[in-house]
C-alpha cells in the first residue's frame, strides 16, 4: 500500500519529462471567441473530419445556434445525416472495442478537451505532425510522440519530416507541400483550436456579458452599503 | 425639522434605498437557481417533435408514436368513418370542441387539419389510462351493436368518437388532446410543432 | 398590528428576547477592524454552498459511469447550470481563503485564549469537517484529480500500522476507489457534514455570545461597564452598527466572488484543475498530482517527512499532527498579553515565519518535488524543494512547541484600559 503511494508519487516526478514531448514550445493560438465565422469554419471542419473518430458527446448540435448558424443551416450543411436530429448530441458510430483494435487506443471524447490541454497546445499539437515510418500510422507529432492519431490535415498540410537543426534543435521541414498555403492551413487550424474552445464552454460569452452587469450592479450597491455603514457610524465616533 | 429629526430622516432615506436595491439584487441572484428547474436541453432534445410517415398508412389503419413520453395516435379515417361523425354530435359532450383540448385549426368537426388524418394524444383526460382502440363499428368492437367506432378506455369506462370527442355519462371531463402538429408533406406529419410557431 | 403579532409569536417562542440578546443588545467591542469581517463572511459562504449545492443535486448524478458526464449536463443542458456550478466551486476555495484569515486574526489577536478556549475548539472542529466536506466533495465530479487525489488520501489511511489496509477497504466499500466510494462521499458531502457544520457553527456562535467576542486590543470590554446602563463603555450594540458594516463587507465579498465566477472560474487551473476535465481513469495516473491549494500546506509537510522503517506512517502523522497542534494553541500561549499589538518583537517576528513557512509549504505542496533541481552531491543530491519543504515543516512545528518558553520571554508593552481605534 504504501509502496505503490510512493511509486504514484515518483511517477509525479518522473511523469512530467516523458509526456512533455521533449522541449517543444507551445505556439499561442491567437483566436478570437467572438469570430462567428472562425467558429462556424471551425465547427465545420470538427464536425467534418474529426467526428469521424471522435464524439463529443456532450455537445447538442443546436448549440450551435450560439454561433450564428441557424436549425436549417446546422441540418443542412454541418449534420447531413436525416435520422440525426438538430437536438441530438455529436455522437458517432464507432464502437469502442473496435476503435481499442484499430488505434490501439479509443479516441477520446473532444468536448472539453481545450479546458484540459488549453488552446495552445491544441493549435501547435495539430500543427506538429510529421511523417515517420517507423510509425504505424506513418505519423508521428513532436509535440505528443507516439501519439496514435494519424494526420488528418495531411492534404491540406502538405507532408513535414523531423530534422534537427545544427545546434541540436529538432524542426519540422516540408517535404511535399499540401493544397492549401502555410497560412491558409494555420488559419484553418486556428479555426478548429477556436471552436475546440468554444466546445469546451459554450456559455463563455454568456458568462463574460452578465458578470459585467452584475459588477456593474455590485459597486453600485457597494457605495450605497458603504453610504448607510457612514451614517450609522457617525454615532460611534 | 431638528437635526436629529433630519439625521433620522436621512437614515430611513438610505435604510429604504439600499433595502430597496438589495431586495432586487437578491431577487436577481436567486433567479438562476429556479430558472435551472426548467426542462433541460437534454428534455427539450428529447420533448422534440417527431415525424410520421405517412405513406404506409391505409385507411382504417392507427399507428401510435411516442411524443414527450406519451402515445400519440395517427388514424387514418375512411370515409364512412368520417361521415358518422355528425350524427354523434348529440352523444357527445362537447361536440364543438369549446373546451381548450386541441388547437385553433383543430376546432372543426372531425378535430384536425386534414379531415382524413386524426391525430390524438393517446391518454384518457379522466385519470391517464391509456384507451383501447375501438375501431370497428357494431357488434365486433364488443361494446354493443350501436357501437360507431371509436376508443374505450379500460379503467373506468369512458369513451371517445371517431374524433376522440368524449361521450357524455363517462367520467373523462374532456374531449382527447389533439397535440399541435402539421403536414410537412402529402406523406409527412410533424407532431409536436405547429407551421404557426415553428421557429 | 405587527406588535400583536410579535406579541403572539413571543407568548410562543423568545423571538424578541432572542433578537434582544443576540442583536440589539449584544454588545461587540466598538474597535473591531478588517479582520473582523471573515466570521460573517464564513456564514455567508456556508450559505451560497448550501443553496448552490442543492441545486446541483438536483442534476447531478452519484454514479461513476454517469458522474462526469452529468457535471457536463450541468454545464451545458441546464439553464444556467453552468453559473450555478461555478458558484459551488469558486464558493469552495473562497471558503477557505475567508477560514484562514478568520483563524489569522484569531492568531494574531489572542482570540483563542481564556475564557474563548472552548470557541476555538468549535472552531477547530469546524476545520476539521471543512476539510472533510472538500475532500468528499472534490471526488464528485469523478475527474483524474478526484479519483487519484482520492485514491492517495485514502491509501493514507491504509498507512496507519495493523489496521490501516483493513481501514482503507471499509472507507471506500472496495479495494480501489470505486463507485461504492463516489456514492458514499456524496452521501456524506450532501447530507452527514452539512448537518454537522451547521450544528458546529451555531454553537460556534452561542459560545461566542456567552462570553462576548475579543477586539484588537485583546481587551476584555466588560470589564469597563457604564455604571448607569451596564452595558460596555466600548461596546456598541452588534445590530445597527455591525449588521450595516457587515452588510458592506458581504457586498465588496460578492464583488470580488462575482469577479472570479464570471471571469476568471478556472483561477489558472488552482479552483477549477485543468485534470480534471478528463475522466477518472483508474489505469492511467496523471503526470501530476497534487491536492486542491488549500490542502496543499498539509501535503507539503507530508511528503517532507522521509519514510522510516519502511512506512510513509510517520509522514501521515506529521501532517495530522500538523492540524491537531492548532488544538492546543489556547494552552501554549503563556503570555500576559492576548494582541500582538501588545506583545514582542520574538512574536511578531514568530508569527510572521510561521505565515512565510505556511505559505512557502502552500506553494511547494502544489509542485513536483523537483521543482528546485538538486543540491549537489554535498546533500547527497536531495532536491532542495524537499530540503526547503523539511525546513518550513520545522520552523511550523516550531511556532507552536517553542511557544510556551518564548511567550513568556517576549518583551510586552502595556495593555490600556479602553480599546484603541
Amino acid at each position: 500500500m504504501m509502496r505503490i503511494c510512493l511509486a504514484i508519487l515518483f511517477c509525479a516526478i518522473s511523469g512530467i519529462s516523458l509526456a512533455a514531448g521533449g522541449s517543444v514550445e507551445l505556439r499561442e493560438a491567437k483566436i478570437n471567441p467572438s469570430d462567428a465565422a472562425s467558429l462556424q469554419r471551425g465547427a465545420k471542419l470538427f464536425i467534418d473530419r474529426c467526428l469521424s473518430c471522435h464524439e463529443a458527446s456532450y455537445m447538442r448540435f443546436n448549440r450551435l445556434t450560439d454561433i450564428g448558424l441557424s436549425s436549417e443551416q446546422i441540418k443542412q450543411y454541418l449534420i447531413k445525416d436525416p435520422s440525426v436530429k438538430v437536438g441530438d448530441t455529436m455522437t458517432n458510430a464507432m464502437r469502442p472495442a473496435d476503435a481499442k483494435v484499430m488505434f490501439g487506443v479509443v479516441p477520446p471524447d473532444l468536448s472539453v478537451v481545450s479546458r484540459s490541454r488549453g488552446a495552445d497546445w491544441l493549435y501547435t499539437y495539430f500543427v506538429s505532425f510529421y511523417k515517420d515510418d517507423a510509425s504505424v500510422t506513418g505519423w508521428n507529432n513532436a509535440l505528443f510522440p507516439h501519439v496514435a492519431m494519424p494526420h488528418v490535415f495531411w492534404q491540406e498540410q502538405g507532408v513535414k519530416v523531423l530534422q534537427h537543426s545544427d545546434d541540436g534543435k529538432a524542426v519540422l521541414v516540408e517535404e511535399v507541400p499540401g493544397t492549401a498555403t502555410a497560412t491558409e492551413f494555420d488559419r484553418m487550424m486556428l479555426d478548429l483550436t477556436n471552436y475546440l474552445v468554444f466546445m469546451g464552454e459554450p456559455a463563455a460569452e454568456k458568462r463574460k456579458q452578465i458578470g459585467s452587469l452584475v459588477l456593474i450592479f455590485l459597486v453600485l450597491f457597494a457605495f450605497l452599503a458603504w453610504a448607510v455603514k457612514r451614517e450609522f457610524w457617525k454615532d460611534v465616533h | 425639522m431638528s437635526s436629529d429629526e433630519s439625521v433620522n430622516k436621512t437614515r430611513r432615506t438610505l435604510v429604504v434605498s439600499a433595502g430597496a436595491v438589495g431586495a432586487v439584487g437578491a431577487a436577481a441572484a436567486l433567479t438562476p437557481f429556479f430558472t435551472s428547474m426548467a426542462p433541460s436541453e437534454r428534455a427539450k432534445a428529447a420533448g422534440a417533435p417527431v415525424e410520421v410517415d405517412l405513406s404506409k398508412l391505409e385507411p382504417g389503419m392507427l399507428v401510435t408514436e411516442e411524443w414527450r413520453g406519451k402515445p400519440v395516435w395517427v388514424l387514418h379515417r375512411t370515409e364512412e368513418m368520417l361521415t358518422g361523425l355528425e350524427s354523434m354530435s348529440s352523444s357527445v359532450s362537447d361536440p364543438d370542441s369549446k373546451l381548450p383540448m386541441q388547437p385553433e385549426y383543430a376546432k372543426n368537426l372531425g378535430r384536425s387539419i386534414k379531415p382524413e388524418y386524426l391525430v390524438l394524444v393517446g391518454i384518457c383526460t379522466h385519470l391517464g389510462c391509456s384507451p383501447s382502440q375501438k375501431l370497428e363499428a357494431g357488434e365486433a368492437s364488443g361494446l354493443g351493436a350501436d357501437w360507431t367506432g371509436g376508443f374505450f378506455c379500460p379503467c373506468h369506462g369512458s369513451k371517445f368518437d371517431l374524433a376522440g370527442r368524449v361521450y357524455k355519462g363517462v367520467p373523462a371531463p374532456t374531449n382527447l388532446e389533439v397535440p399541435p402538429h402539421q403536414f410537412l408533406s402529402d406523406t409527412r406529419l410533424l407532431i409536436g410543432e405547429d407551421s404557426v410557431r415553428s421557429s | 398590528m405587527a406588535s400583536s403579532f410579535t406579541n403572539w409569536i413571543d407568548q410562543r417562542f423568545p423571538m424578541t428576547k432572542m433578537v434582544r440578546e443576540h442583536l440589539t443588545e449584544y454588545y461587540a467591542p466598538k474597535n473591531f477592524n478588517f479582520w473582523y469581517f471573515f466570521g460573517g463572511l464564513a456564514i455567508v459562504v456556508l450559505a451560497i454552498q448550501i443553496l448552490s449545492g442543492i441545486f446541483l443535486t438536483m442534476h447531478y448524478k452519484p454514479d461513476a459511469e454517469r458522474a462526469f458526464a452529468s457535471v457536463e449536463y450541468i454545464m451545458r443542458d441546464v439553464p444556467l447550470g453552468w453559473l450555478i456550478r461555478y458558484i459551488h466551486s469558486t464558493g469552495a476555495s473562497m471558503f477557505f481563503v475567508v477560514i484562514y484569515l478568520h483563524m489569522f486574526r484569531a492568531l494574531m489577536y489572542g482570540s483563542y485564549r481564556k475564557p474563548r478556549e472552548l470557541l476555538w475548539i468549535f472552531g477547530m472542529v469546524i476545520y476539521l469537517c471543512l476539510m472533510a466536506e472538500a475532500f468528499f466533495g472534490y471526488l464528485l465530479p469523478w475527474g483524474q484529480m478526484s479519483f487519484w487525489g482520492a485514491q492517495v488520501i485514502v491509501n493514507l489511511f491504509g498507512a496507519i500500522p495493523f489496521i490501516g489496509p483493513d481501514l482503507a477497504v471499509w472507507i471506500r466499500g472496495d479495494y480501489v476507489v470505486s463507485d461504492a466510494t463516489l456514492n458514499r462521499f456524496f452521501a456524506l458531502h450532501v447530507i452527514a457534514v452539512p448537518i454537522a457544520l451547521l450544528g458546529l457553527v451555531v454553537a460556534h456562535i452561542i459560545s461566542l455570545h456567552e462570553v462576548g467576542s475579543n477586539n484588537p486590543d485583546g481587551i476584555e470590554i466588560k470589564k469597563n461597564k457604564n455604571p448607569e446602563t451596564g452595558k460596555p463603555i466600548d461596546g456598541i450594540p452588534f445590530h445597527p452598527y455591525y449588521t450595516v458594516k457587515d452588510i458592506f463587507g458581504v457586498v465588496v465579498f460578492l464583488i470580488i466572488f462575482a469577479a472570479i465566477v464570471f471571469f476568471a472560474p478556472e483561477m489558472g487551473g488552482y479552483f477549477l484543475e485543468h485534470n480534471n476535465f478528463i475522466p477518472a481513469d483508474p489505469l492511467k495516473t496523471p503526470p501530476h498530482i497534487a491536492p486542491v491549494w488549500y490542502f496543499t500546506p498539509f501535503y507539503s509537510i507530508l511528503r517532507a517527512v522521509p519514510p522510516m522503517f519502511g512506512s510513509q506512517f510517520p509522514g501521515v502523522m506529521a501532517m495530522g499532527a500538523a492540524v491537531v497542534i492548532l488544538f492546543l494553541l489556547p494552552w501554549l500561549d503563556r503570555s500576559p498579553v492576548r494582541s500582538i499589538r501588545y506583545k514582542g518583537p520574538i512574536f511578531k517576528w514568530s508569527l510572521a515565519v510561521f505565515v512565510l513557512s505556511f505559505v512557502i509549504l502552500g506553494y511547494l505542496g502544489l509542485k513536483p518535488t523537483n521543482v528546485w533541481g538538486q543540491f549537489g552531491p554535498w546533500m547527497g543530491g536531495a532536491d532542495r524543494a524537499t530540503v526547503v519543504a523539511q525546513i518550513c515543516t520545522v520552523i511550523y512545528f516550531l511556532f507552536f512547541l517553542t511557544m510556551p518558553v518564548l511567550s513568556r520571554l517576549d518583551k510586552t508593552k502595556t495593555v490600556p484600559e479602553r480599546v484603541t481605534s
